[in-house]
C-alpha cells in the first residue's frame, strides 16, 4: 500500500498570491493514496527539507510529492531530502505550480484549479514510481578547449594547473587572439603583448596542454565525462616537427600581396606567413589560395630555401578523434561589418578606420613600426575624431540592440594613447553615453577628459564629408545643441562588438543554444554563468557576450573550475531514467536503434524454447551508459515493448487521467 | 526672456495623437542626437530634431507646434533611414504639422499664394508637394 | 518588351525634356512604355500620416491598372517613383490602409500591392542590364567629368525603395560609366536638395543646394545628372550655378545623347 506525503510550497508569497493554498490542501487531503499533507512558507528551506524528512519517518510515507517551483530549481533539494529519510530519491515527484502556474496566470481562482490538478497528477504518477539505482560511468578525464584567444588560453593553463590534461584547438595558426593585436590594455595601460605572451608561451611549454594551431573541431557527440570530438588539422603545408621556424620561406616568398589578417588589412604578408613575430607555435602556414605553386604549380621557393626541408606541398588535413570529460568554448568574437554605415566613409575613404586598426597603428610591432600616421599619406594626424556606438546600442537592421561594453573604455585609452605620441593633437569622443563600470574604470576616463584635455562631446555625427585632404565630421554638441564641424586628419570607428558568424554551427555542433544575436547562453543569467544547458560544456569570453579582459580572465578560470569538478572525478553517476526494452514483447525490428541519437541501442540474440528446440531470436538491448532518456525510442516502438524508467507509460497515462478527471 | 517650470507628462492628448498619426514610439528615442547631426536642413530650424523628440518626451507639444522647425523640414528622410532607434522622425514632423493645419483656417500656404510661383518657373511638383504638406 | 508607364505631373509641363528623353530611349533600347490611360497626380509627397487614405488613392488607382494588365509599373519622376511605391508597400504589408481603400475603391478584385513598381533606373539596370546597355552607345560620353545627384527620395527609406545603399548609392555611377562618362564622386550626392521648402523657404534651400554644388565641384564635375525635376530645379536656382562651370541635366537627356537618339527641342 503506497502513502504518499504531499507539502505544499507557498514560495513566500510567488504562490500563495495566485494560488489559495487552503484550497489546494483540501482537495490533496481527499486525494487517493495520500496519507498525509502538509503547507509551509518556505519548503526548500531548512525547517522545511526537514518537515520533509521528519515526516517521512513518523507518518511512514513511501512516496513523496513537492509542490513547488519548477524540478530544475529544487528536484535534487527535496530528493537528497528523501534519501536522507531513507527513502529511495526517485520516489519523490514534483508538482510544478510555480513556473507553471502562479507565475504566469493571474486568476487566482483558475490558478488554483490548475494547481490542485497538477498536484493530483503528480500523486497519481508518485504511486507508480518504483525505486531507481543510478549506474555509474567512467570519465575521460581530459579537457578541450575550443579557441586560443585569451579566454581559451587562461582556461588551459587553470586546467593543466590542476594537472588535468587539455587540448587546445585554435582556427587560426597562432593562438593569441584579439588581445595579441591590441597595443595597451586598459585601464593601467600595460602593453597588452607584454602580458599575453608569456602565457601564451606557458601554454606551449606546458607538458599538460597539447595545442592544435590551424584546427577546427568538426563533430562532437557523446556526453558529459564521455563526448567524442573529430578535429580537422587544416594542411599546414609545413611540417611542424621539422621546423625551427627560422623565417627565411616569409622573406623569400615572391608572393607578398596578401592582406595580414593580423595586422587588420593595413598592410601585407607573404603566402607563407606567421600571423605575427611572436606566435605561437612559430611554425608558418602556406596560404594555398595565395600561394603561387598552389595556384600555378610553378614557383617552389620556399621549399628551396627551407634549410630543414619542412615545406611539404604534398600535406592532407588530417583528422583526429580523441575523447574528452568537458568542453570549454571560448571562440570570441568579431568587429560588425561597416558596410552599411556609408555615412561613417569607412569603406570608401583610408583615413577612417576602426578601433582595432588604431590598435596596430600605434602598436610598436605594428605596420607602422608604432608611428602614428594616416593610411592615405603618411602623414601625422593633429586632429582625430572617435565616434563611440557605431552600430551598438543600434536595433535597426544596421547594428546590434546591445552595448558593446569595451568601447568607451578602449575609446578613451585611444585618445590618450595619441595624446601621449604627440601632445599638439587635438582629440574629440562622440559618445550618446560614457559607461565606466568597473573598477578604476571612471577614473581613467576622467583622466582622458581631465588631465588629457581629451574633447568629449555628447551627441553623434551624423555624416563625414571628405575634402581634398579633410575629412570634414559634421555634428552636434547635443547638451548645447551646437552644430558642429570638425575638419579632422582621421577618425576612428568604435564598432560594435558581434558574435561570430559561425558561432551558431559551433552551437548546433555542440548542442547548446545561442540568444537572439547569437552569443552563447549561460545556463542561468546569474548563477551559472559559464555553465550552458548542457552538461560538461561551459563557457568563457566574449563568445558569451561583449566583455573586457579582466572579466574574460575571471570567467575562463570559473570555467576551469566547473570543468576540473567534473575531470576530478573518476566515476559520474548515470542518469538512472533510461530506457527499458520487454524482451518478451520485443518484435526485433530495430526500429528504436535506427532513431536513437545517442546510439544507445543495438541488437542482441536471446536463446529461447521453441517447439523443443533452443533458437535464438533477435532483440533491441540498450545501453544504459550512451542512454540519455530522451524517450525517443519508447514512441517508435510498435509493439510497445519499450520504457523509460521514471517515465514509463503508464506513469504518464495516470499523470493524464489525474488532469482529466 | 522668461523660463516657467513644467511638468512632464507623456500622458496629455496631444503626445498620444502625434504617437496615433505618426506610429512612432517616441520612447525609442534615447537621445543619440544621430537625427539633428546628419540635418540638412537643420539652419533653417530653431528647435533641433532630437529635441523635438526630447519635448514630445516631455509632453511639450506646443512649444513644437509654434516652432520654425516642423515648417523647415523637408521631408528627406535623412534621419529616419540612419536612426539607430527606428525612430522615423519624419512621421513625427508631419503628425506636428497636421496637428496644425487640421485646425480650420490654418493652412500654412495660401492658395493665392501659387499664381506668384508658377511664375517663377518653378515644376508642378513643388507646388503640388508643398500644397500636400501645408494645407489641409 | 511592354511597361505600363505612369508619368506624373511636371513631366507633362515643366519637365518635358526628362519625359521625350526617357521614352526615345526607351524606343531606341527596344523597350515598350505605354502610357497609362487615365493616371492622376500622385500628390507629389508621400502621406506620412497614418490616417490618410484619400492621398493615397490616384497612387492606387495605377497600380491597380499595371496590375490588370499584367506589367510592371515604370515611373521616371523621383517624387512620383516614391510616392507609388511606398502606397504599394502600404498595400502590401498594411491590412488597415489595404481594407479601407479596397472598400472605398469597390474594386472587382481586392488589390493587394501584387504589382511592381520599378524606377527608370531599375528598368535599366535590372531588366536590361547596363552591360547590355553599353553596347548600344553610339557617341561615347567620354572625357565627360559628370556627377550624380541622387537626392533623398529614390533611396529613402531602403526596405521599402529597394533601390540602392541609401549612403552608397552606385547606380547612377554605373550607368553614366556605361556611356562612357567620366564619373566624379562627391560626399554630397545623397544630400538633399530642399525639395518643396524651396516654396517659402528660399534660404534653407540655398544653403543645401550650395553645399551640393560646391562639393561636386570641389571634386572637378562640370556637370549633374539628377532624376528629379524639384532636385534640377533647386540646383539651377543655386547662387553658384553657372551654366559654363557645371551644368545640370536629367540622367535620360545624357542616356538619349549616348544613344544618338533625337529629341526635340522647345
Amino acid at each position: 500500500m503506497q502513502r504518499v506525503g504531499v507539502f505544499i510550497c507557498w514560495c513566500g508569497t510567488n504562490i500563495s498570491n495566485t494560488v489559495n493554498i487552503d484550497e489546494v490542501m483540501t482537495a490533496v487531503e481527499n486525494m487517493p493514496g495520500v496519507a498525509y499533507s502538509k503547507d509551509y512558507q518556505y519548503m526548500c528551506s531548512e525547517i522545511g527539507q526537514n518537515l520533509v524528512k521528519d515526516t517521512i519517518k513518523e507518518h511512514n510515507l513511501n512516496r513523496i510529492v513537492v509542490a513547488s517551483c519548477s524540478p530544475r530549481m529544487h528536484e535534487s533539494t527535496f530528493r537528497k531530502a528523501a534519501e536522507a529519510a531513507g527513502l529511495n530519491p526517485y520516489l519523490l515527484e514534483i508538482a510544478n505550480i510555480r513556473e507553471h502556474c502562479s507565475w504566469v496566470h493571474k486568476d487566482k481562482e483558475a490558478a488554483t484549479q490548475k494547481a490542485i490538478s497538477l498536484t493530483r497528477a503528480a500523486v497519481a504518477k508518485a504511486i507508480l514510481n518504483d525505486e531507481l539505482i543510478p549506474g555509474e560511468v567512467g570519465v575521460e578525464r581530459r579537457a578541450l578547449v575550443i579557441g586560443g584567444g585569451i579566454a581559451g588560453i587562461q582556461t588551459a593553463l587553470d586546467i593543466a594547473d590542476a594537472g588535468y590534461e587539455v587540448d587546445l584547438v585554435e582556427k587560426t595558426p597562432s593562438i593569441g587572439g584579439k588581445m595579441a593585436q591590441l597595443d595597451k590594455t586598459f585601464p593601467t595601460l600595460d602593453c597588452s603583448a607584454c602580458i599575453l605572451t608569456p602565457k601564451m608561451v606557458d601554454a606551449s611549454m606546458s607538458s599538460k596542454i597539447n595545442l592544435y594551431t590551424y584546427s577546427e573541431v568538426e563533430e562532437v557527440s557523446g556526453f558529459v565525462g564521455n563526448f567524442e570530438v573529430a578535429i580537422r588539422q587544416k594542411a599546414r603545408s609545413v611540417d611542424m616537427e621539422k621546423c625551427t621556424g627560422c623565417g627565411i620561406c616569409l622573406a623569400k616568398c615572391p608572393i607578398k600581396t596578401a592582406l595580414s589578417e593580423f595586422e587588420e588589412g593595413l598592410s601585407n604578408r607573404p603566402a607563407i606567413y606567421t600571423p605575427f613575430p611572436q606566435a605561437v607555435p612559430n611554425v608558418p602556414v602556406i596560404d594555398r589560395e595565395t600561394c603561387m605553386k598552389f595556384r600555378t604549380g610553378r614557383c617552389g621557393v620556399c621549399e628551396k630555401v627551407c634549410p630543414t626541408k619542412a615545406v611539404d606541398y604534398d600535406q592532407k588535413d588530417q583528422i583526429l578523434n580523441k575523447k574528452y570529460g568537458a568542453i570549454i568554448v571560448t571562440t570570441g568574437y568579431d568587429l560588425i561589418d561597416l558596410d552599411y554605415f556609408g555615412e561613417y566613409q569607412y569603406m570608401d575613404h583610408p583615413d577612417v578606420i576602426t578601433g582595432l586598426e588604431f590598435e596596430r597603428l600605434v602598436n610598436a610591432a605594428g605596420p607602422t613600426g608604432g608611428k602614428l600616421i594616416r593610411p592615405s599619406d603618411k602623414k601625422k594626424p593633429k586632429k582625430v575624431v572617435f565616434i563611440q556606438c557605431v552600430g551598438s546600442r543600434d536595433k535597426s537592421d544596421r547594428g546590434k540592440s546591445y552595448c558593446s561594453k569595451i568601447c568607451c573604455m578602449y575609446t578613451a585609452k585611444h585618445a590618450m594613447l595619441l595624446k601621449d605620441k604627440y601632445p599638439d593633437s587635438e582629440a574629440y569622443v562622440f559618445y550618446i553615453d560614457v559607461r565606466t563600470a568597473g573598477k578604476g574604470f571612471e577614473e581613467f576616463q576622467r583622466r582622458a577628459v581631465e588631465n588629457y584635455g581629451v574633447n568629449y562631446i555628447k551627441g553623434m555625427v551624423g555624416k563625414i564629408f571628405p575634402t581634398n585632404n579633410k575629412l570634414q565630421v559634421n555634428g552636434v554638441d547635443s547638451l548645447s545643441g551646437e552644430i558642429l564641424q570638425i575638419d579632422a586628419d582621421m577618425v576612428v570607428l568604435a564598432a560594435a562588438t558581434k558574435a561570430k558568424p559561425e558561432a551558431d554551427d559551433v552551437a548546433r555542433m555542440l548542442s547548446i543554444s545561442t540568444d537572439s544575436d547569437s552569443f552563447f547562453s549561460e545556463a542561468h543569467p546569474k548563477l551559472r554563468p559559464v555553465e550552458t544547458h548542457c552538461a560538461g560544456i561551459y563557457l568563457a569570453g566574449a563568445c558569451q557576450g561583449p566583455k573586457d579582459i579582466p572579466e574574460t580572465v575571471a570567467q575562463a578560470s570559473a570555467a576551469a573550475v566547473k570543468a576540473i569538478g567534473v575531470l576530478s572525478k573518476s566515476k559520474l553517476v548515470n542518469n538512472p531514467c533510461v530506457s527499458e526494452v520487454d524482451k518478451s514483447i520485443c518484435s526485433g525490428c530495430l526500429a528504436c536503434a535506427d532513431m536513437c541519437p545517442y546510439e544507445a541501442i543495438s541488437e542482441k540474440i536471446v536463446e529461447e524454447k521453441a517447439n523443443g528446440k533452443i533458437v535464438g531470436r533477435r532483440v533491441a538491448e540498450v545501453n544504459e551508459t550512451l542512454c540519455q532518456g530522451c524517450g525517443g525510442c519508447t514512441v517508435t516502438c510498435r509493439p510497445g515493448a519499450i520504457d523509460l524508467k521514471g517515465f514509463s507509460n503508464k506513469q504518464i497515462l495516470a499523470e493524464v487521467d489525474a488532469i482529466c478527471r | 526672456m522668461s523660463r516657467e517650470k513644467i511638468t512632464p507628462d507623456i500622458t496629455q492628448k496631444e503626445t498620444v495623437k502625434i504617437s496615433e498619426i505618426s506610429e512612432e514610439n517616441i520612447l525609442d528615442c534615447l537621445q543619440c542626437s544621430k537625427c539633428t547631426a546628419g540635418c540638412p536642413a537643420i539652419h533653417g530650424m530653431d528647435i533641433l530634431p532630437h529635441q523635438v523628440i526630447r519635448l514630445l518626451q516631455l509632453g511639450q507639444v506646443d512649444k513644437l507646434l509654434n516652432s520654425e522647425t516642423i515648417w523647415s523640414c523637408a521631408s528627406c528622410f535623412t534621419c529616419a533611414s540612419r536612426c539607430p532607434r527606428d525612430v522615423d522622425i519624419s512621421k513625427l514632423m508631419e503628425a506636428l504639422r497636421l496637428m496644425v493645419i487640421r485646425v480650420k483656417g490654418s493652412n500654412k500656404l495660401k492658395v493665392e499664394k501659387i499664381p506668384k510661383l508658377l511664375q517663377k518657373n518653378m515644376p508642378q511638383q513643388g507646388i503640388v508637394s508643398g500644397f500636400r504638406k501645408y494645407v489641409k | 518588351m511592354n511597361y505600363s508607364y505612369y508619368p506624373g505631373c511636371t513631366l507633362k509641363t515643366k519637365a518635358r525634356d526628362l519625359e521625350e528623353s526617357a521614352l526615345n530611349s526607351a524606343q531606341a533600347l527596344g523597350v515598350n512604355l505605354v502610357e497609362q490611360e487615365e493616371w492622376q497626380c500622385c500628390g507629389a509627397v508621400y502621406p506620412l500620416a497614418s490616417d490618410e487614405i484619400a492621398t493615397k488613392l490616384s497612387s492606387v488607382r495605377s497600380l491597380v491598372a499595371a496590375h490588370e494588365k499584367g506589367e510592371k509599373l515604370v515611373t521616371l519622376c523621383s517624387a512620383c517613383h516614391q510616392v507609388i511605391k511606398r502606397v504599394n508597400h502600404d498595400m502590401k504589408t498594411k491590412e488597415d490602409i489595404r481594407d479601407k481603400v479596397n472598400n472605398y475603391l469597390q474594386l472587382k478584385e481586392d488589390y493587394q500591392g501584387e504589382s511592381k513598381v520599378i524606377h527608370y533606373l531599375e528598368l535599366l539596370r535590372d531588366d536590361i542590364g547596363f552591360e547590355a546597355l553599353a553596347k548600344k552607345v553610339k557617341v561615347s560620353l567620354e572625357g565627360r567629368k559628370i556627377a550624380a545627384y541622387y537626392g533623398c527620395l529614390l533611396l529613402r527609406p531602403k526596405e521599402i525603395m529597394e533601390f540602392d545603399d541609401p549612403e552608397r548609392p552606385t547606380v547612377l555611377e554605373d550607368f553614366l560609366e556605361c556611356l562612357g562618362a567620366n564619373v566624379i564622386n562627391y560626399p554630397y550626392k545623397t544630400e538633399c536638395c530642399g525639395g518643396y521648402l524651396s516654396i517659402d523657404k528660399e534660404k534653407v534651400v540655398q544653403k543645401m543646394v550650395n553645399n551640393i554644388i560646391s562639393s561636386a565641384l570641389e571634386q572637378g564635375a562640370k556637370e549633374i545628372v539628377t532624376a528629379c525635376p524639384l532636385c534640377k530645379y533647386n540646383l539651377e536656382n543655386s547662387s553658384l550655378y553657372n551654366k559654363e562651370d557645371i551644368s545640370i541635366s536629367y540622367f535620360t537627356e545624357l542616356l538619349a545623347e549616348a544613344l544618338d537618339v533625337d529629341v526635340k527641342e522647345d
